[in-house]
């Protein structure tokens, strides 16, 4: 099987609960290797998107498949390609960071071997090698937000979706946690990534801004500054914000 | 504060499921105990085996059977059935009538009629077997006039509950018990609660004063429990005609009392537990079953061990039932509980002491 | 398969690494045993008497020795008038108090009868009764004994004899009876309460979602998540009845294959409860009083304590849906009675569908919900 240019693909996804329009016609597109910025303000629709193209919650309508798999009937097949962090840290505190590794490892279905020199590489990668008998619960937080990344692609998944992965963390702990999302994806891997920093913004490759249930803007960040004559994401992301107000 | 205590409110009143479970259970229960937990013997199954078949057995057997204590299960034929019959669990008592029955009766020799029980429950065969000789003494008596005479009569007093009513020992008990659960352990989870979800901090550091947070958590379920209690009293005083002799506000004031004391226990139970699970845990065998067992609810302490007999003494729910008993049933006033009400007061002093010291070493470190 | 291992390995893991879960779930069951066993009763030692002797006479005294001398009575104290001996009864420290009138030696040497009054604390009415039951028999005695020695001209015989045996259980040891089902329900408090609490907790704490974005299968999970508990219980069972036969003597008279077949399939009924809990609930508190309501009703309606034949018709009925009375029936008759499969078959064979509804119920309401 060779591996297709697109790893995401959505054509007119409309979710409603009810009468409410979450998702009122999205169409884009991510392709592989990229670093996809999924933005917009609380309440536009995100969560309910990201939780769509993670098999978690199907559609009301629409053309949807992530990694070649259809999002209505294959969804088990999406979560095996699949990474995932959401905002809210969710490692077991309870337990060492490498049998956290060996749990969910296990669970992807990878052999003892592979887990363990999966948890050795990736351990090293973070420089955290000292930390892998010590329990969760007794790690800073910055760690532990760069330990679930390592999680989530553990299994050499084709996307991760990083839900606002790096909310409450310090400016230098932010800054390492960008530069691993870019080896990651130097690799190879897709990242979609949803946050509320603008200046994170600027990190991705292209970024789609998502205002009440529709997307209003799609472009790299430098495509959007020009249309917008803004000097930054976060006025870009003002202006389209506001004119949204002014139209209702 | 006060919107403090409002969200506190609002937190355990929106939440359905609970309040449900919080008023479903007290009413469930105190009818469960009304009309379907007795010791009493009715419709107890029943094996003959009459190896007689004449006119006296067949007469003990009527009897037996229109007394409304037993139902005839099967008849038996042979004795060595007998032990089947019992293994199948559904018979409680085998009565074994001898060959030549009435003859021997009538011939004033010795008649013996056998009573087997199922004794693996000892209580209700001791009932069982009770009842069966006092109906074939009863007969015996009767085929035999000069027998019954008598020179001393008693006149039997039920004292406090003539009718013998299982309620009227369940009610105190279900009140004590549901207060405990209401107070006790529902403090003490949703403290725990707020301590592993991270809230704690946050009402920490606001410019409330930590008696005032504790408080504030502590408030709506006062009134819960007291609700509940209320609740209870009213159930038992319509549907199950039970009276309240003494003074009700001495009742609701020791209520309040045993509420206060249940929710210090629940403080010190949350400053020593850090997970909900643990809390909830801790709360169930430490309190919940000592509470029911050992707190004369349902068996009474006199019966027991002497060393359990001590233990139970600091259990605080015994010395609540005994008020409760003594100034609902027995009409009793203040002057016959002090001693009770000393003892809750000190223990909830006590447990407020713990719970300080614990707090204070938890922020000090 | 693989999965699952890897599910159970964590399980254990938590539970084991908890240091206050560990002994609430060794240590404090096996306490509990121990001491609910001998509180568990019904039997009543010892009455405490009052007595109000206005006779003052030989035949008053013959009476109350006779009080004195039976096994089932403690003369705690003697009063003047009623009003003294009702004292005693309301400040608890009496159960029964009995008044022989004046005249009494005297109303029997004419051969006329006296009323004596006997008079019970009857909040506990089970108990009172059996008191005044145990009261009446010596007075009857007492008669007896009188009229023999009094009237000498009547022929007193008794010509029925009674000859009592009580089987499974001769000397009609409480305990015998209630270890069995105290056994049942500790391993049921146990297993209800870890499983109801388990899958709520991985929801509260969110560890729930990130499952939920793996290939992990629901069943796969389900059983991940149920087996650890079911092992626990099944451990505690086991451990249970060694201090129950060698602490305790209890007899085991049955197989004890066979028993813990049964409480493999129990144990599926009350997982299957528990996980259903966990399904409805949104937090471990929620979770935690459904339980208990549930377990309050199972345990008050499962014959540990009072028998259910006593219940009324609708409440038997409604016992037919409870699982705790099955077991509890169950392992009384294997224990005490050593009854074998065809003697409890019906009562098996409605355990194995009551598993296998409520466990198809709740992974139904769990994949809707999860």
């Amino acid at each position: 099987m060779t591996k297709a240019d697109t790893v995401i693909v959505v054509k007119d996804l409309v979710k409603k609960f009810g009468s409410f329009v979450a998702n009122d016609h999205l169409n884009f597109e991510v392709k592989r290797g990229e670093i996809f910025g999924f933005l917009g303000a609380n309440g536009a629709g995100k969560t309910t998107a990201i939780k769509i193209l993670c098999g978690l919650q199907s559609p009301t309508s629409g053309d949807i498949k992530v990694a070649g798999f259809n999002v209505y009937t294959q969804t088990n097949k999406i979560k095996q390609h699949i990474g995932y962090m959401s905002q809210k840290f969710s490692l077991y505190e309870d337990l060492t960071v490498s049998e956290n590794f060996r749990f969910y490892g296990g669970i992807y279905g990878l052999s003892n071997k592979l887990i363990r020199e999966r948890t050795k590489t990736l351990l090293q990668r973070l420089d955290l090698e000292h930390a892998a008998n010590k329990v969760l619960r007794d790690i800073p937080l910055g760690w532990k937000q760069k330990l679930a990344f390592s999680v989530a692609v553990m299994h050499n998944p084709e996307v991760v979706f990083l839900d606002e992965p790096t909310g409450g963390v310090d400016p230098i702990t932010r800054r390492q946690f960008w530069e691993l999302i870019y080896e990651e994806a130097n690799r190879g891997t897709t990242i979609f990534v949803t946050t509320h920093y603008m200046d994170e913004a600027e990190y991705c490759q292209r970024v789609s801004i998502m205002v009440d249930g529709r997307i209003e803007a799609l472009d790299s960040p430098k495509k959007l500054k020009e249309t917008y004559q803004a000097a930054s994401m976060n006025e870009v992301f003002i202006r389209l914000a506001r004119a949204q107000k002014n139209t209702e | 504060m006060k919107g403090f205590i409002f969200k506190e409110f609002m937190h355990i009143f929106r939440d359905l499921r609970t309040m449900v479970i919080l008023f479903g259970m007290p009413i469930a229960q105190v009818l469960l105990f009304g009309f379907a937990i007795t010791n009493e013997i009715n419709n107890a199954d029943i094996a003959i085996l009459d190896q007689a078949k004449d006119v006296a057995s067949t007469e003990i057997t009527n009897k037996l059977l229109s007394s409304g204590y037993f139902r005839l299960h099967e008849v038996i034929d042979d004795p060595n059935q007998i032990e089947a019959s019992f293994e199948k669990g559904t018979i409680k008592e085998v009565v074994v009538f001898e060959p030549h029955f009435a003859e021997k009766l009538q011939n004033g020799e010795k008649t013996t009629i056998q009573l087997i029980t199922d004794a693996s429950d000892p209580n209700t065969a001791n009932l069982i077997n009770n009842y069966t000789a006092g109906i074939i003494r009863d007969y015996a008596m009767k085929s035999n006039p000069n027998a019954g005479r008598t020179l001393v009569n008693v006149e039997t007093t039920m004292l406090y509950n003539p009718e013998l009513k299982g309620v009227f020992m369940f009610v105190p008990g279900t009140i004590t018990v549901l207060l405990m659960l209401v107070s006790a352990m529902m403090t003490s989870i949703s403290i725990a609660r707020e301590k592993e979800l991270g809230t704690m901090e946050v009402l920490l550091v606001s410019p409330l004063k930590p008696s005032q947070i504790i408080i504030g958590k502590v408030l709506p379920y006062v009134v819960l429990s007291f609700i509940n209690a209320l609740l209870i009293l009213v159930l038992a005083y319509t549907v199950f005609a039970m009276p309240i002799q003494g003074s009700l506000l001495l009742l609701l004031l020791q209520t309040i009392l045993f509420i206060v004391m249940a929710l210090s226990l629940g403080i010190f139970i949350s400053t020593v537990s850090n997970t909900q699970q643990t809390a909830m845990l801790l709360s169930m065998f430490v309190l919940m079953l000592p509470t029911i067992l050992l707190s004369g609810f349902i068996f009474p302490i006199e019966n027991m061990p002497l060393p359990l007999q001590i233990f139970s003494n600091i259990m605080p729910s015994k010395w609540f039932i005994i008020i409760v008993k003594n100034i609902m049933l027995k009409g009793l006033g203040m002057g016959y509980v002090w001693k009770e009400t000393l003892i809750l007061i000190g223990m909830t002093a006590l447990f407020i002491l713990l719970s300080v010291k614990k707090f204070n070493i938890r922020l000090n470190k | 398969m693989r999965t699952i291992l890897f599910i159970l390995q964590k399980e254990f893991r938590q539970l084991f690494r908890d240091k206050t879960m560990l002994p609430i779930i060794f240590i404090i069951p096996v306490f509990q045993l121990v001491i609910l066993s001998f509180t568990a009763t019904f039997e009543i030692k010892h009455t405490r008497l009052v007595v109000v002797d206005q006779d003052r006479s030989a035949e008053s005294r013959e009476l109350i020795s006779r009080f004195k001398g039976s096994a089932f009575y403690i003369v705690t104290a003697q009063a003047e008038t009623y009003q003294q001996a009702a004292e005693f009864l309301k400040n608890g420290d009496a159960d029964q108090l009995i008044v022989i009138p004046e005249n009494f030696e005297r109303n029997i040497i004419n051969h006329t009868s006296t009323d004596l009054l006997l008079v019970t604390d009857a909040i506990n009415g089970s108990a009172a009764s059996l008191m005044s039951a145990y009261a009446m028999a010596i007075i009857n005695n007492f008669n007896q004994y009188l009229i023999v020695e009094q009237m000498p001209s009547v022929t007193h015989t008794e010509p029925i004899g009674i000859e009592s045996s009580y089987w499974y259980n001769p000397r009609l040891n409480y305990l015998t009876y209630m270890v069995p089902g105290i056994l049942v329900l500790l391993v049921t408090i146990i297993a209800m309460f870890l499983s109801g609490m388990n899958v709520v907790k991985e929801k509260e704490l969110g560890t729930i979602e990130q499952i939920n974005v793996t290939p992990i299968l629901k069943y796969q999970f389900i059983i991940g998540k149920l087996l650890p508990f079911w092992m626990v219980a099944m451990f505690e069972l086991l451990f249970g009845l060694a201090i129950a036969r060698f602490l305790f003597q209890v007899p085991f008279l049955g197989s004890l294959p066979l028993l813990l077949g049964v409480a493999a399939v129990y144990l599926l009924v009350v997982l299957g409860f528990g996980l259903f809990v966990s399904t409805v609930a949104d937090t471990m508190q929620q979770s935690m009083f459904i339980s208990w309501f549930l377990l309050v009703v199972f345990i008050l309606m499962s014959g540990l304590f009072t028998p259910v034949e006593s219940m009324p018709d609708w409440a038997q009925y409604l016992n037919k849906l409870n699982p705790v009375s099955y077991f509890i029936k169950i392992n009384r008759m294997i224990m005490l009675k050593g009854s074998g499969f065809s003697d409890f078959s019906n009562l098996f064979y409605t355990l194995v569908v009551y598993a296998a509804a409520v466990l198809s119920l709740s992974v139904w309401r769990y994949k809707k919900v999860a």
